[in-house]
């Protein structure tokens, strides 16, 4: 209990945290029943630490104070019941909810030093650096090649010869070019169902994002398509930092490193993928992942 | 899922109670068949061999298939994989029960002989230690569980002894090996059955805590001894 921080204790105090073993995280505290009272749950250096974060549907509260660390370069699952949350929290991380009125949120979410969440962050910035991955694949009705220079044309001034380059790499890291090598210039809405999905993932990498956002991204693909998805996942982790929604349990202890536990809008428990799995603290965190639940 | 998971762990808790009865009663009668000298209840304990090593066969292949088609997690995957152990110190048991029950057949040879004592009290010892495991099981209890890790050191003390007592033996009747080498053996083979029992009973901490404690209180006890 010595390490553990006071509430005095600012959240991303880095000298404490550098101090944890590595690849562990740090339970500051027990979590509490209510999650006004929860500590925060720290991660040695994490990518993006959500802090007190609430989010509002209208007048309803569909998070409540969701205190979070994201690891840099690692998967980290969300899991829960239907509408617990999982999905609203992730679209907070690249303020896609602002796209509807009566939507807001209100508390921290860190990303590299800045609150994403403070009006005069960048929101151009932000969705360079977070791309989302939809659970239905949303290829734009262009073709292959576009679909991934979309981005690339947006955001930066390139010649051709660059433009082509940059799209293969995408292509390539998505592990779908020698698939679509030879159909570049063929829509890329006639691909099949797990080839416009790794098509989505190519349009979101080719724009360098350091963050990758995935809503359940198997969910409406077949199982042999979903294994190269995971496969990819596990590539991808290498350069960048992966927040994956999915009601797929197995998928959650297959891919991730970190998994958190939500319902109605609160995180119950976060730890260890490997730790959630086999050994949760709490009965509800239990109750879930063994379908006991309700 | 979760409650067609549950019936099949439901029948796993019956199924490895069942093994485990099955076990503890070849060994008592393995235990008896010395203490009688009686070789035709030891046949009947190396007969029913077959019997306990069919029953393992079967529960693995069960727990195989609830492994394949559930995939469990958490309380339940530590179940099945805690049983699956437990399946096979049990078997183990029944083998070692049918070796005491081939050196009961050579004692049953030998009229003029007494069993020393402490070779009853490490049969009564491990046979209850087979009991207190299953116990523990049953209960998921850690405490019941503790208390057969720690009963295992009082068995090898014995075991240490009877090496003792057959070595003075030999070098007294050297005419008396083959008796002697009987002796050893089962005092062997239920200082083996006593680790098996402490397999189960780490197999249930494991279960109910989710600790792999194997080799912890090894290390306490060789520690002490430093």
């Amino acid at each position: 209990m010595s390490e553990m921080m006071t509430e005095t204790n600012h959240v991303n105090d880095h000298s404490l945290a550098r101090s944890a073993p590595d690849d562990q995280v740090r339970f500051i505290t027990k979590v509490p029943d209510r999650p006004r009272d929860m500590e925060p749950q720290t991660i040695v250096e994490p990518k993006i630490s959500v802090r007190n974060l609430d989010f509002f549907y209208g007048s309803f509260r569909a998070l409540k104070g969701n205190d979070l660390d994201i690891a840099a370069n690692k998967v980290t699952a969300i899991i829960g019941p239907s509408g617990c949350g999982k999905s609203t929290h992730i679209r907070v991380y690249n303020r896609i909810y602002e796209l509807y009125r009566e939507q807001r949120a209100s508390g921290e979410v860190i990303l590299d030093g800045e609150n994403i969440l403070a009006p005069r962050y960048d929101l151009i910035k932000l969705r360079k650096k977070v791309g989302m991955i939809f659970q239905k694949p949303t290829p734009f009705p262009m073709t292959v090649f576009d679909n991934v220079a979309y981005g690339l044309k947006l955001h930066y001034k390139m010649s051709r010869g660059e433009l082509n380059a940059r799209v293969e790499k995408a292509l390539r890291d998505a592990a779908l070019w020698t698939e679509v090598k030879d159909k570049l210039n063929e829509p890329g809405t006639a691909l099949s169902g797990g080839q416009q999905q790794r098509l989505v993932i190519a349009r979101a990498i080719a724009v360098q994002p350091e963050v990758l956002l995935m809503d359940e991204p198997t969910s409406a693909i077949d199982p042999v398509a979903t294994a190269k998805i995971e496969e990819l996942v596990e590539q991808l982790k290498e350069r960048y930092t992966i927040v994956i929604v999915t009601h797929n349990m197995q998928q959650a202890a297959r891919i991730s490193d970190y998994t958190a536990f939500f319902y109605e809008g609160e995180i119950v428990e976060f730890g260890p993928t490997r730790k959630i799995f086999t050994k949760p603290t709490k009965k509800q965190t239990e109750d879930y992942i063994t379908g006991r639940f309700g | 899922m979760g409650f067609r998971l549950q019936r099949q762990i439901d029948k796993l808790k019956e199924d490895i109670l069942t093994l485990g009865a099955a076990v503890e009663e070849q060994l008592l009668q393995a235990v008896r068949a010395i203490e009688n000298r009686d070789a035709d209840l030891a046949q009947q304990v190396i007969d029913a061999d077959m019997k306990i090593d069919q029953m393992e066969v079967d529960f693995e292949e069960e727990c195989l298939k609830i492994l394949a088609l559930y995939q469990p997690v958490a309380i339940d995957l530590r179940y099945i994989i805690a049983v699956l152990k437990i399946n096979n110190d049990l078997e183990r048991i029944g083998d070692l029960a049918t070796n005491l029950a081939r050196r009961a057949r050579f004692f049953s040879k030998l009229h003029d002989v007494e069993m020393p004592d402490m070779f009853k009290e490490m049969a009564l010892k491990s046979s209850a230690m087979l009991c207190k495991s299953l116990d523990a099981l049953v209960k998921l209890n850690v405490e019941l569980a503790n208390e057969v890790c720690m009963a295992d050191d009082e068995v090898d003390a014995l075991h240490k002894n009877n090496y003792l007592l057959v070595h003075k033996g030999i070098e007294r009747e050297p005419q008396r090996l083959d008796f002697y080498l009987n002796l050893f053996l089962t005092s062997s083979h239920l200082e083996r059955i006593a680790d098996q029992t402490t397999n189960i009973a780490e197999d249930v901490i494991y279960l109910i805590r989710g600790e792999i404690v194997r080799h912890s209180h090894e290390k306490k006890s060789s520690a002490k001894t430093q």
